[in-house]
């Protein structure tokens, strides 16, 4: 791995007595994906911002491209790419005004904003629609832009918040190919949050979040090894009865959610033809699987962190963007 | 658990100096160009502003005029709607220069501020951007009413024009600065209301735009002179009727204790109206979190 991109010690954000960030260290390494993944109101977005120095944090020290965010924000700024959570597009301009005007903004050279804007565009394959109105785009092809303009000025480092929320599996598919590619062919650096388990399986390293504190970092096998092996989900009209007939006979303790249960076993293969065998209580679907980030988060937390969980204001603004996007 | 700390020392980097002077004044450029370019673009919006100002010559000023019929010029010859002409030109400089700087609270609340905000440029750069671009808008949507003159009565020729270009410029560069400062404080579309009918409405009722501005009561003679747009209107106003045979104007203008404001004065009030609007602008944009 190369140099260290970004690094931060005893990062703190706090909000009169609410503490959004709450002491958080970290390395990111050059040439990686990095995730930044936790529930809604964990201090993702607190932290990207202060790291972007979009913040000022209330005590801590962080360094992006090897830069000061307190002591020279202007220098980090000229290093960084930007996708913001919320669009930030001019949708009466084109694809290609919309470049041209962060190009003159972020001081590229005038021989170099042709080509570089045609290359972004080409590697985000939005050439053919580079004098259409951005309020013509969809979504998808909305974040593909703003990924182009944060690349425009060639920053070492990418931050996107929530690059893919609020659209549709496919489409998020796809910004992650253009994420890699990016990566392989530029070498940035691309740190991101999410609250998306499938989404941070993409990363080279995923820092979960809670609370506005590391959890736990690590790659995502590294962190899925955290949980004990395999998960065996069964689900039974009589779940109590089950659940101490599992707890009894087979030494292990359930975790119950309504009529579910779900627990973590060394050697799922060799577990299960035992608890059929053992269970007098009714038994209608098993379910062996490898851990998911999902697991290790509900490890870490007690706590399940699932799409539908996107707050209601999330899902509102999605909704509203989308609204917004074919009305405006 | 692996909390991954930092094991070697956070070393400083010395950072290349970013020029964030002439980047601020690319800046500039670039966002005075998007103003211009967006107006040029919503062509609807050049027609449909248009229509405002006619119907007020057309409807309000030839209704008006032919009620008031010669009682109104007091022995100048001056119709009404002569009289009420260069007003809506002010008119509408009054209103696209603030409209335009409310773009500011529409590109907030649609995200685009952000984008502008986070570069590595200097704040005052989004301020004089901003009001350049409101201005230029401003004085062309107010030029552009020059085509009706024939059919007001008023002759217009070259030297007119020419002597309007620049007042027109200096009475939008007023408003477009305060409109971009009244921008800059409000978060939100709601204020917009507000700003309409409590600042915007009665700057214009009150700058001699539909009246003359003599003989009035005590408290309304104060508060247009408090006016700024009447520092700018009554140049424009003087200047369209003179140089069109029309030259006792002046007992129709803007007077402070009965002595007639030279056209320089009234533009260097409104210069430096302009100036120092733009002055909070700035500070207001350079204001962090």
């Amino acid at each position: 791995m190369a140099e260290t991109a970004i690094e931060a010690k005893g990062l703190v954000k706090k909000y009169g007595d609410l503490v959004a960030v709450a002491g958080i260290d970290l390395e990111v390494h050059g040439g990686e994906i990095f995730g930044f993944l936790g529930p809604n109101g964990a201090g993702k977005s607190t932290t990207i911002s202060m790291l972007c120095t979009l913040l000022t944090p209330t005590a801590g020290i962080a360094r992006v491209a090897g830069i000061d965010v307190m002591h020279d924000p202007a220098a980090v700024r000229q290093r960084i790419g930007l996708v913001f959570q919320d669009p930030s597009l001019d949708d009466q301009l084109t694809a290609r005004e919309n470049l041209e005007f962060h190009a003159f903004i972020y001081s590229v050279p005038a021989p170099d904003r042709r080509r570089r804007i045609g290359e972004m565009l080409e590697m985000m394959q939005l050439t053919d629609r580079a004098s259409s109105q951005v309020k013509t785009f969809s979504g998808g092809m909305k974040r593909r832009l703003e990924i182009a303009r944060g690349m425009l000025h060639q920053p070492q480092i990418l931050f996107l918040d929530e690059p893919t929320l609020g659209l549709d599996p496919q489409t998020r598919k796809s910004i992650w190919t253009h994420l890699n590619e990016l990566r392989s062919k530029k070498g940035v650096t691309i740190f991101m949050t999410t609250h998306y388990m499938d989404e941070a399986e993409y990363c080279n390293r995923i820092a979960i979040i809670d609370q506005g504190q590391i959890a736990a970092l690590g790659t995502p096998d590294e962190l899925k090894a955290m949980v004990g092996g395999d998960v065996v989900t069964i689900t039974s009209d009589q779940p109590e009865q089950a659940a101490s007939e599992i707890k009894q006979m087979l030494g292990v303790t359930p975790s119950r959610d309504d009529g579910t249960l779900r627990m973590e076993v060394a050697d799922g293969k060799a577990f299960v033809p035992r608890l059929v065998r053992e269970l007098s209580a009714p038994v209608d679907t098993v379910t062996l699987r490898r851990p998911s980030l999902d697991d290790v988060f509900l490890k870490l937390t007690g706590r399940a962190i699932r799409d539908e969980e996107v707050s209601a204001r999330d899902r509102n603004r999605a909704m509203a963007s989308r609204w917004m996007g074919r009305r405006r | 658990m692996s909390v991954e700390t930092a094991s070697k020392p956070i070393v400083s980097v010395p950072a290349a100096p970013v020029d964030t002077r002439s980047a601020s004044l690319r800046a500039v450029y670039i966002i005075w160009y998007r103003d211009i370019l967006r107006y040029w673009r919503d062509r609807w919006r050049l027609v449909a502003s248009l229509a405002q100002p006619l119907l007020f010559l057309l409807v309000f000023g030839s209704g008006l005029s032919s009620s008031l019929g010669s009682a109104f010029g007091r022995g100048t010859g001056i119709s009404y709607i002569q009289f009420m002409y260069p007003g809506i030109i002010g008119m509408s400089i009054l209103f696209s220069a603030i409209f335009g700087a409310m773009s500011i609270v529409w590109d907030r609340e649609f995200g685009f501020l952000k984008e502008v905000l986070v570069a590595p440029i200097d704040r005052w750069a989004v301020a004089i951007g901003k009001a350049l671009g409101g201005t230029t808008q401003a004085m062309i949507q107010g030029l552009i009413l020059l085509v009706l003159a024939p059919f007001v009565g008023v002759k217009l020729n070259l030297l007119t024009v020419m002597e309007l270009v620049p007042l027109a410029a200096v009475l939008a560069f007023g408003l477009a600065s305060f409109g971009v400062a009244l921008a800059s404080m409000m978060k939100s579309l709601q204020g917009f209301q507000v700003v309409m009918n409590f600042l915007m409405m009665p700057m214009f009722f009150l700058s001699g735009a539909l009246f003359p501005l003599t003989n009035l009561p005590g408290w309304m003679t104060w508060l247009t002179r408090a006016d700024p747009a009447s520092y700018g209107i009554d140049p424009i106003r003087r200047v369209v009727l003179a140089n069109s045979g029309l030259p006792h104007v002046d007992s129709l203008g803007l007077t402070i204790n009965g002595q007639v404001l030279p056209i320089p004065l009234e533009a260097a009030i409104m210069l430096g109206f302009g100036a120092i609007l733009l002055g909070v602008a700035v500070v207001m944009f350079q204001r962090r979190d």
